[in-house]
């Protein structure tokens, strides 16, 4: 570890700790915490979302993907850059109109039992988890890479900066440091991408005829990764459907006043999100020419360290000690926002809303909160010490397969079907979960006849690595046959009165904007 | 917002009765058609890209070594970019759509 190096993380983690101080000084109630009192502006929401997608699994993933399997790289990021339509289109919206902090409170607007808030806030702490073994795992062996620290330090130097952003300035600070690392990935991946393009005389076609004669016409069509249509097409609908039932994606509807700003957050987002994806082919493709397949797959298996080492290329060790700054940042930024989400399902849902019936003070409110947190972000820890060793970085795949097949069906009934009853949601939130879970488990992600390429030697019994192609259809018509096959928990004429009320409130937007007049 | 009904302000607001007004449901109905049917197109050329990626169609060259899978990948960019720059269009005619049916509600004599 060099001095450029320290001074780079130095300054990212002194930048952040006054953004949480000033943050905790505005982080009083709930509503502060869970989501920074509903008051980001649109281009702040939209820059942390956009902060929220960019993960070290986006950013050092998918340009690794690029330079080592070409085309089948890029699928991951259009699925990222359309899944911003969804978003848009069918979910930002009627999501800001319907609910408080979490999607268990969208949920039980319509049907107030706490079956629903229990399943709900399950799936969302599942997800949570599952997301963030990945992301802390990555970050470990990412850190010892970079600054040459041991995992477990590594692990817990994240685990206690995530802990500490959230716990003292809850929304506020984690949607801050969204937006600083956002912006910094931004800058930092233009930079690299036009001096990339540089080297090939600011010309496409040069770019695309050196791969395609020096590495091969491979790299420029699909089919080095993904071999079958089916897989590609299974993966394609977890990305572009699963962003839109992520529960860390959907709170950051909450943090903004109404349906318009939420609208405006994502069409910063969109913008955001095209450009920075655009800017992947020439991290990716960058990297396979300049620092080449043999040096990226030396540090690392996955190719996750392709963007450092195409910095170091270009810019020598400055660049690449503020690329590697960049990527810890986004690690921390990441894992701050599924602390908060996962706190947010543990003390508002389960301890605030079920267990106490709602009836918490202000005060018992945030420290519910903060005792969430806290414990989330241990067991979290725990996790990624165990799973040093694991290829766990699928988790995030599994994540989005959840988030598709469990809440977005849910979320598509709540709002736009008259009938959907409250078993229909709890069988489709179940479906969904149930069978991601097991038929992701008989995945060659977790079974493979090679000794050490996943977790369990042996023939994996599902051969698609993200099943979403099944087990989406199976959410939707579970809630669809829950629905038709029982029998309403309460009198159909109150059945019609929410819906009503929720079919009005969700396309006018009365309840938030009277609340906040 | 389980609680929402305990505040003071929404209870007097008549959800029922605006929900039966043609005006609302008109102005429901448009909006929902529009957005379903873009849903459903961008929906389908996106997910034309992973199954025409392994035909020829996608894998032949379109300019110099740029293959038709990158041109198409970059036309959903591009697609995205169109329709949310349509979409907040469109919204901003539905939000006065929505002002225009509270405002015949409270004129009604709805609070």
């Amino acid at each position: 570890m060099n001095l450029v190096s320290v001074g780079f993380f130095l300054a990212i983690v002194s930048l952040t700790l006054v953004v949480t101080f000033i943050a905790a000084k505005r982080t009083s109630s709930a509503a502060d915490f869970y989501t920074a009192g509903g008051g980001l502006k649109g281009w702040q929401n939209g820059f942390a979302i956009a902060g929220d997608y960019l993960s070290a699994a986006a950013f050092l993933g998918v340009s690794g993907a690029i330079a080592l399997t070409g085309f089948d790289g890029f699928f991951f990021s259009v699925g990222y850059v359309v899944a911003n339509l969804v978003l848009l289109y069918v979910i930002a919206e009627p999501m800001r109109n319907l609910g408080r902090y979490t999607l268990a409170d969208m949920l039980t607007a319509r049907f107030n039992e706490k079956r629903i808030r229990g399943v709900a806030a399950s799936g969302t702490i599942i997800i949570v988890i599952l997301y963030m073994i990945a992301q802390l795992v990555g970050a470990g062996a990412l850190i010892k890479l970079l600054f040459g620290i041991e995992y477990w330090i590594a692990v817990l130097i994240v685990g206690v900066m995530m802990t500490t952003y959230v716990l003292f300035g809850g929304m506020t600070a984690t949607s801050w440091v969204q937006i600083i690392k956002a912006s910094l990935l931004l800058f930092g991946t233009g930079v690299l991408a036009t001096l990339v393009l540089m080297k090939f005389d600011f010309s496409l076609m040069k770019m695309f005829d050196t791969i395609a004669t020096d590495h091969g016409e491979k790299f420029l069509v699909p089919g080095m990764k993904y071999t079958s249509t089916i897989d590609s097409v299974s993966m394609m609908m977890a990305l572009v459907l699963g962003t839109s039932g992520l529960p860390h994606i959907l709170m950051r509807f909450f943090t903004v006043k109404d349906a318009k700003t939420a609208r405006s957050s994502i069409s910063w987002t969109t913008w955001i999100t095209a450009i920075f994806f655009s800017l992947t082919i020439f991290l990716g493709f960058g990297a396979l020419n300049f620092v080449g397949i043999d040096k990226i797959l030396a540090e690392s298996k996955a190719g996750n360290t392709a963007a450092p080492l195409l910095a170091n290329f270009l810019g020598g060790d400055v660049l690449m000690a503020f690329i590697g700054a960049v990527a810890f940042a986004t690690i921390l930024a990441v894992v701050s926002g599924l602390v908060l989400t996962g706190a947010s399902a543990i003390s508002h849902d389960i301890y605030g809303e079920i267990i106490k019936g709602g009836k918490l003070t202000e005060k018992q409110q945030v420290v519910a909160a903060r005792t969430g947190s806290i414990s989330i972000a241990i067991v979290s820890i725990i996790l990624a010490l165990f799973a040093q060793n694991l290829n766990v970085s699928f988790l995030v795949s599994f994540a989005f397969c959840i988030g598709a097949s469990a809440n977005l069906p849910v979320i598509l009934y709540t709002i736009y079907w008259k009938k959907f009853n409250s078993t229909g949601a709890i069988t489709a939130m179940v479906t969904g979960l149930v069978s991601c879970l097991v038929l992701g488990a008989m995945g060659p992600n977790v079974w493979s006849p090679v000794e050490g390429a996943a977790i369990f030697v042996g023939n994996p019994i599902v051969p698609l690595a993200v099943p979403a192609i099944i087990t989406i259809p199976l959410g939707f018509i579970a809630g669809y046959l829950g629905t038709v096959l029982s029998s309403n928990k309460v009198p159909q004429e109150e059945a019609d009165r929410i819906y009503k009320e929720i079919r009005v409130k969700a396309n006018t937007g009365i309840s938030v904007s009277d609340i906040s007049h | 917002m389980a609680n929402i009904s305990g505040s003071k302000n929404i209870e007097s607001v008549d959800y029922n009765a605006i929900e039966a007004m043609e005006s609302f449901n008109k102005f429901v109905k448009k909006k929902n058609t529009f957005l379903f049917s873009i849903t459903a197109i961008f929906l389908t050329l996106y997910i034309l890209l992973p199954i025409l990626a392994f035909q020829p169609v996608l894998q032949q060259k379109f300019f110099g070594n740029i293959t038709g899978v990158w041109v198409y990948s970059a036309g959903l960019f591009i697609m995205t970019i169109v329709l949310c720059t349509v979409y907040v269009k469109k919204a901003s005619s539905f939000d006065k759509a929505a002002a225009a049916v509270l405002a015949e509600y409270y004129e009604k004599g709805g609070k």
